[in-house]
């Protein structure tokens, strides 16, 4: 691992004038339903984008299908809306071949975990210079209402009208165990944690995962809501921060600490004994196994200790960056390919008439 | 096969093997007989080296300025069970003083390795052929497995063959002994042995083997010069032996080819070098998304090894993603591939739909296996001609290019380049295992002589609205090709978003209106119908009645089929289709010039359902699904039969 390396978004020409949010609206009309999460999202990465301050035009959004994947008609960049689960494969083809560009993948929990599932784990795995946003409602929207890959057990859905049998992924979990270098979680009501972590994912080098819980008011409205209510929040979010110790509740009155006998993680009440063992958040921990802890503290169902912020962002080489370089050294070793000597060989005989 | 379907040479000369009288040679005590064509097939268990044996057999033979065409035939099992009859792989070298067009019919000479390999090839062997067997591995027990209850080299079964009892094995573990190798080590040697026999009995040049030896064992110099001693040992075992009386001679076969700097070449090589040489004449990188899958993984690794041509190289998770990766390449400005066989193709089919919507170039490279499902994943078939014309959700037409014969691959690999650069469109490349893995002499071009392909991309407007704006729209078509701008990310003030959802007509946007999809499904229709392909050419020196007509890698076969059907005073025409859609604009004034058409394919009838689609014209179909290229003579045959019907 490079201590120091270089960020990739220096490979990414920048804005000449200074931009604001209007220079990404397309001139599409936005066409999910009224008091779709996606809105939030939407207006969320929309005023982000200025303050990355990258030319417009060297920014691509590509999406697979499903409500989410629209997404790339609404942004006045370069956009690709592909086929389902499909984007992060295309994506890593435009990365790889395109070092200049910013290349972001908007996916679903059906797209992302279902269809693409292959894909994705993939794209975390070989660390593409790509940023994935998973929105993640626990539904299909677009069919119109089946249970999806991340809806809890028992989930009555047109599809399931006795209720859902299989376990959920849980994305986070998932993308830690396929050797993603950043993963995060957020919430598309929190605008200002939503920008932070978009912030931190813009400058990953690698692969970002950020999860975006994001309510589908039409077939799974609520989801989140434990989230997001003032009351419950408290003691349902758990919200990480690097450098600082993981306490959550009223008053912080909660805190995460490692069990010694089995090395896991668990949620205690902060006494003046104890408060000396909370652990304090190391997002750039080498290790995967505290991130992984930490994202199995969630219940599945009802998202009591979900913990929202970077879970982990490390350095790790970047599979673009590799495979310029074997073009590069390939040529250094070897000199630019000559055609003409291609076609020949080594081994041939001349015809005189 | 390099020459040209009325080529002279292969007229006046073309015949059986033919011994010319025996001369003695200055100073040699044996006879030598000069023939005019030879049939060799190398045959053994999986393990013992057939393929590399047939390899280097060939380039000897091509440095010594044969023409020749090869058939390499293996099971799909890395390594069988030993000794068994599906263990068994072979190679089949086909060599002449004239030119030829395909790997022969039935070989003049087998070299069997074990019981597997006389069993499972004697069936091919004309009466009076030579055989070469290893009669060290005649054992009881390895003939017992193969249902050899008596040695056939005793029970009289081979009377009518010239059989060379050879104990291979044992000659080369006593030419080895000073090399201290293991007796397995040694063993390893006994296919150098069979080609240093094998090469003293057909003059075979031996530089170029003691060469390669030494360069593929470089970091065994022990493993090296052994091998090298057993190659010598062949020959002089073949030299010094009184079994083996007679050697012969073929000469080079200058009549044949053409001035020019030949080198021998597989397909896939020959496909490999194309794309690459396409990128270059287009001045864009090269990428190339894949799935490792028979028998089309060697253009990957071919690939691979040329990242200073500025090649990547992508090894997807899967068929999928391969494709998926090349058409972001594609989208991002690349000359984008993905290689694969029927299989992968089934799998690729969405994202090939995606494509033509999309309307980006994207080669998909089809070398066709037996099928369905997993079929034959290493014999021959041309079975997906249908998958490539039809095989996807919607109207969705792809233009189809086929090469037909090994070298052709590199030229085909550039005509397919051209269409999809300058259309905009997905385009197939349909190759098959047999011209994959099948080679021959290739005159070398001058890369002056390549096609120019370079394709502007977009750098601006391209409209102008109503109000007097200059705006960019993603779908505005050049109305001589019908093909849209190529606007890659990165170019200021062309920013655009394109989909798989149905577009409006110009602006690309989102559209669902009735008409504009009607207008949509047409214009994509007839920009594909509207690709420029060269005339289809005719060959028929006699006035013929009747037509015979195929595509791909049939052309070896039925060209060699024509001849012998012309030399026996027949009147046969004969045309070969590199396009498979659009089909040459003359094509159907062709075929109703003739009052018979016969189409045979390796498959059962696709190309003929096409024709009779598109044409009502009565085709007679011809096929064969065996795993194999037709055989000269059988197809002969039966366009007798067609010409009399």
């Amino acid at each position: 691992m490079p201590e120091t390396s270089e960020p990739l978004l220096h490979l990414v020409p920048k804005a000449q004038a200074q931009q604001t949010m209007k220079d990404f609206k397309s001139d599409q009309e936005v066409r999910w339903c009224p008091g779709c999460g996606d809105y939030a999202v939407l207006a969320a990465v929309q005023g982000f984008m200025p303050e990355l301050g990258l030319a417009k035009e060297n920014i691509v959004f590509v999406s697979g299908i499903g409500c989410s994947s629209r997404f790339p008609y609404y942004m006045n960049t370069y956009g690709m809306h592909s086929i389902h689960g499909r984007a992060p494969a295309i994506a890593t083809g435009l990365a790889t071949s395109r070092r200049d560009l910013s290349v972001w993948v908007v996916t679903g929990d059906g797209d992302a975990l279902s269809i693409g599932g292959n894909h994705l784990i993939h794209a975390l795995r070989r660390n593409v210079n790509l940023k994935i946003l998973l929105f993640n409602n626990r539904i299909y929207g677009l069919t119109k209402g089946q249970y999806s890959p991340t809806s809890e057990v028992g989930k009555i859905t047109k599809s399931t009208p006795m209720g859902s049998l299989d376990a959920p992924f849980n994305p986070v979990s998932l993308a830690i165990g396929a050797e993603a270098t950043f993963v995060a979680r957020t919430v598309d009501s929190d605008r200002k944690h939503l920008t932070e972590v978009l912030r931190q994912a813009a400058d990953h080098n690698g692969t970002a995962l950020v999860e975006i819980y994001q309510n589908c008011n039409i077939f799974n409205d609520g989801a989140f809501e434990v989230l997001k209510d003032k009351d419950q929040a408290q003691e349902a979010v758990i919200r990480l921060e690097h450098g600082q110790p993981i306490r959550f509740g009223a008053d912080l009155g909660k805190g995460v600490v490692r069990d010694p006998a089995t090395g896991d993680l668990e949620v205690v009440e902060v006494t003046p004994e104890n408060e000396s063992r909370i652990l304090v958040h190391d997002a750039h921990a080498a290790s995967p196994t505290t991130a992984f802890a930490l994202s199995r503290l969630a219940d599945p169902d009802t998202l009591h200790r979900t913990p929202i912020g970077v879970l982990r962002s490390v350095e790790r080489p970047v599979y673009d960056t590799l495979m310029a370089d074997q073009l590069d050294r390939a040529v250094a070793q070897q000199g630019e390919g000559d055609l003409a000597g291609l076609l020949s060989g080594n081994d041939t005989w001349t015809v005189v008439g | 096969m390099t020459s040209q379907v009325s080529s002279e040479a292969g007229e006046a000369l073309l015949g059986e093997q033919r011994s010319a009288p025996a001369e003695a040679r200055n100073g040699a005590e044996k006879e030598v007989r000069r023939l005019d064509r030879v049939i060799i097939r190398f045959a053994g268990d999986s393990g013992d080296g057939m393929q590399l044996t047939g390899d280097r057999f060939t380039s000897e033979t091509a440095s010594f300025g044969n023409d020749l065409s090869t058939l390499p035939n293996f099971p799909a099992e890395i390594r069988a069970p030993a000794g068994t009859l599906p263990g068994v792989s072979s190679f089949q070298l086909h060599f002449a003083d004239h030119d030829i067009l395909t790997p022969g019919d039935a070989p003049n000479v087998l070299v069997a390795m074990n019981p597997a390999a006389l069993k499972a090839n004697i069936a091919d062997v004309p009466r009076g052929g030579e055989i070469i067997v290893n009669t060290d591995e005649f054992a009881k027990r390895a003939m017992a497995k193969v249902g050899y209850a008596q040695s056939p080299l005793e029970d009289g079964s081979l009377d009518g063959y010239r059989v060379h009892p050879v104990p291979l094995t044992t000659l080369t573990i006593e030419a080895l002994k000073e090399f201290g190798l293991s007796r397995k080590e040694a063993e390893r040697s006994k296919n150098m042995f069979a080609l240093g026999l094998l090469s003293w009995m057909y003059h075979r040049p031996t530089e170029g083997t003691e060469a390669f030896l030494r360069s593929k064992f470089a970091k065994k110099p022990q493993i090296a010069e052994a091998n090298v001693a057993a190659f010598r040992a062949g020959w002089n075992f073949g030299e010094t032996t009184e079994d083996f009386a007679v050697s012969y001679e073929v000469a080079p076969a200058t009549r044949a080819f053409p001035t020019g700097t030949y080198r021998n070449i597989s397909g896939n090589l020959a496909l490999s070098y194309g794309l690459i040489a396409a990128a270059k004449q287009a001045e864009l990188p090269l990428y190339l998304g894949s799935y490792p899958i028979t028998p089309a993984s060697d253009i990957l690794h071919e690939l691979s090894r040329h990242k200073n041509f500025g090649v990547r190289t992508f090894q997807a998770e899967d068929e999928i993603a391969g494709i998926g990766a090349a058409l972001g390449a594609a989208f991002g400005g690349s000359l984008a591939v993905t290689t694969t066989s029927g299989p992968g193709v089934a799998l690729k089919s969405e994202t090939i739909g995606l494509a033509v919507s999309l309307e980006l170039p994207l080669l998909i490279v089809d070398i066709q296996r037996g099928g369905p499902s997993t079929g034959l994943p290493t014999k021959t078939e041309q079975a997906d001609l249908l998958q490539a014309m039809y095989g996807r959700n919607g109207e969705a037409p792809v233009p189809v290019v086929a090469p037909k014969t090994p070298a052709d691959c590199f030229d085909a690999a550039l005509e397919a380049a051209r269409i999809a650069l300058a259309y905009r469109t997905p385009v197939f490349l349909l190759s098959d295992g047999y011209l994959a893995n099948g080679s021959e002499p290739w005159r070398i071009p001058e890369v002056a002589d390549l096609p120019d392909l370079r394709t502007p991309f977009a750098t601006g407007p391209n409209h102008t609205q109503a109000d007097g704006t200059e705006v960019f729209w993603p779908y505005k078509r050049d109305p001589e090709t019908l093909a849209r701008p190529w606007a890659v990310p990165g170019t200021p003030g062309l920013e655009h978003r394109i989909g798989g959802i149905e577009k409006q007509d110009g602006t690309g946007n989102i559209s669902y209106d009735p008409a504009n999809h009607e207008f949509m499904v047409r214009t994509r229709q007839a920009k594909i119908d509207g690709i420029d392909v060269p005339d289809i050419e005719t060959d028929d020196p006699d006035g013929a009645r009747t037509l015979v007509l195929g595509w791909g890698s049939t052309y070896g076969p039925i060209t060699a089929a024509v001849r012998r059907i012309r030399r026996e005073g027949g009147h046969i025409a004969q045309a070969h289709l590199r396009h498979l859609n659009p089909f040459p604009k003359n094509l159907g004034e062709v075929l109703k010039r003739y009052e018979k058409v016969v189409i045979p394919e390796m498959n059962l009838g696709q190309l003929a359902t096409l024709v009779r689609a598109e044409f009502l014209v009565d085709a007679r179909s011809h096929t064969q699904v065996n795993g194999m290229p037709f055989k000269a003579e059988q197809l002969a045959a039966a366009l007798k039969e067609a010409i009399d019907a």
